[in-house]
């Protein structure tokens, strides 16, 4: 281990007491241990997290803001209470949280919003205008991009990569210019697992008045996240990938941006006056959630939120780190495996793609499945970026809380016998 | 580790092909050539199909892909060409109900030939697709070919 390491003995980190909390950490995949590395995708859930899912639709569940009988306030209660919880989870106000589905829909949300706005309005776009996003983005933060462009006319423009799978920024200023309406980047590239210099994009789009959407879907499970000291705009994230539920995502948007948006769907809980004709619109957040929303899930990922600050986001991130510098040296250690991004942990999350000469990633990921490890394989939505390093897909080794130095180790192990059984190299 | 666990899904017969695929590499002369690709994983192939009086006469192909995807479309060609069209579409749903059968199937050796080394595939949701993408080329293609010397002899 090199010096770089954090020092975990400093703040000791009882990542086998974490591991006791998510029961399937114990299951066996074709009879070896499960070893879980595909945290990236998604994580598995703390019993904290299903006991509270579980208590509240057994004690208190009804639907929101609908009602004056008791479980109905009781359910609105734990409702907005979950959404004071997130909110400070990232150092945000409670109004200025939006339940969605997930970052995909959080993402849609404002390039709909945008597409929705009058002329005149901030939000506006038209012929002439830009879009900005950049080449690492998945996919749900670059196609609602595309289709805001067909819409409105506007042009579509991306910041390019690095040959070490980093923003190339040399152009930045020509990129992000007078015209940009609005630029949309991934805190943490899912594939290459770059972390981005969110100050410097900050200050040339916000120099040029464009607005700024964070993607943290990969970024705000790992490390501390701060919606002030980051300065963006907007700023989205996903409950699945941070030890809470599927179905549950949140978009946070300035209180006085999201004051002025225009809706994105119509429904029910996000009016004030319906007439036959017309309507008019709730206040944020209320106004961004048409339709019952998501209440037992986001009670679930508020329990995540807590889950995770009890154990600490520091502690995790530097336990991360450690994981990551560990992997990272084991594959420079073996011949013929290429990672696809940043090779040390400066600036860089636990999400490390390689490929194995000779072995296509789909039989990478098949012949690991044997051992027990779970890596994933393909494009992981962010096909653009196969296509800059020029391959067909990655095999993705992803770790977090619950991960230990030993599995890394089995997956070092895994990829001998991937070599092996492919008699590659 | 046990490098016989896997014998279920790479049989040898696949890792043959794979290493060594049959017929590998575009030619003429060809009526059509389609492109066909797996969105969930990047696998790409390109298929050339050149048919005469209702006879596959000749199917080349170029692509890139998981050993499952590529010893596949090596088979497809050693089963299909110099065959009726008819025939070798019958071959073409066999393998399609193999693939389908989640395990449950026994292949036809005589109608199948190596292709019965993809049996348990079937077992494998997630790469079903990949052993069918040089097959469903090569139907489209086939389709495509028969159509178009149909509208030539009009």
């Amino acid at each position: 281990m090199t010096s770089t390491l954090p020092d975990l003995t400093a703040t000791p980190y009882d990542v086998e007491g974490v591991r006791r909390d998510f029961a399937i950490l114990s299951r066996e995949v074709n009879g070896r241990p499960l070893v879980y590395l595909d945290n990236a995708s998604s994580t598995h859930k703390p019993r904290q997290v299903l006991d509270a899912e579980r208590a509240f639709l057994e004690q208190h569940y009804s639907n929101v803001h609908r009602g004056v009988h008791t479980l109905s306030q009781e359910a609105t209660d734990g409702y907005e209470q979950a959404r004071t919880t997130v909110a400070s989870f990232i150092g945000a106000r409670h109004d200025d949280v939006v339940f969605t589905k997930n970052v995909t829909e959080a993402i849609n949300l404002v390039a709909y919003s945008m597409g929705n706005a009058p002329a005149g309005s901030q939000f506006h776009l038209g012929a002439g205008d830009e879009i900005c996003v950049t080449e690492m983005e998945h996919h749900s933060n670059l196609v609602p991009w595309q289709l805001l462009a067909q819409r409105t006319g506007a042009t579509l423009r991306w910041l390019p990569l690095t040959d070490e799978g980093r923003l190339d920024l040399t152009e930045l200023d020509a990129v992000v210019n007078e015209r940009t309406k609005i630029l949309a980047f991934t805190h943490q590239s899912n594939l290459l697992g770059t972390i981005n210099p969110v100050d410097v994009l900050v200050r040339r789009a916000h120099a040029v008045g464009a607005l700024v959407l964070l993607d943290a879907a990969q970024s705000v499970p790992h490390f501390p996240v701060d919606v002030t000291a980051l300065g963006v705009d907007f700023l989205a994230f996903t409950g699945h990938k941070l030890v809470g539920p599927t179905g549950v995502g949140v978009l946070w948007g300035r209180g006085e941006l999201l004051a002025e948006m225009p809706p994105f769907m119509g429904g029910g809980s996000m009016i004030e006056v319906v007439e036959m004709a017309s309507s008019t619109y709730a206040p944020p957040p209320e106004r961004f959630e048409a339709g019952t929303p998501v209440i037992s899930q986001a009670i679930g990922l508020a329990a995540a939120c807590d889950y995770l600050s009890a154990v600490g986001l520091d502690k995790i991130a530097a336990h991360e780190a450690a994981l990551t510098a560990r992997l990272l040296d084991g594959l420079r250690r073996i011949d013929g495996v290429r990672v696809i991004g940043p090779d040390t942990t400066e600036m860089r999350g636990s999400a490390v793609s390689f490929v194995i000469d000779g072995v296509h990633p789909h039989d990478v990921g098949q012949t690991l499945d044997e051992v027990g490890v779970a890596v994933r394989v393909g494009h992981h939505c962010a096909a653009p970026v196969c296509r800059r390093y020029a391959v067909p897909a990655t095999a993705r080794a992803s770790s977090y809380l619950y991960n230990t130095p030993s599995e890394i180790d089995a997956l070092l192990e895994g990829i001998e016998h991937v070599k092996r059984f492919w008699g590659a190299a | 580790m046990t490098e016989g666990s896997n014998e279920s899904l790479y049989q040898e017969i696949i890792l043959d092909h794979y290493r060594n695929p049959h017929h590998k590499g575009l030619r003429d002369p060809f009526d059509i050539e389609v492109h066909h690709v797996n969105p969930t994983c990047g696998d790409e192939v390109t298929v050339r199909v050149k048919v005469v009086d209702g006879q596959v006469q000749d199917v080349s192909y170029d692509g890139q892909g998981c050993s499952i995807s590529q010893a596949s479309t090596s088979v497809m060609t050693d089963l299909v060409i110099g065959r009726k069209i008819d025939d070798a579409m019958e071959k073409a749903e066999a393998f399609l109900t193999l693939m389908q059968s989640r395990g449950t199937l026994e292949p036809d050796e005589d109608v199948l030939e190596d292709g019965i080394a993809f049996a348990g595939v079937s077992r494998y949701p997630a790469r079903v697709k990949c052993a069918l993408l040089g097959w469903m080329a090569w139907k489209d293609a086939t389709a495509q070919a028969v159509a178009h010397t149909a509208e030539e002899a009009s």
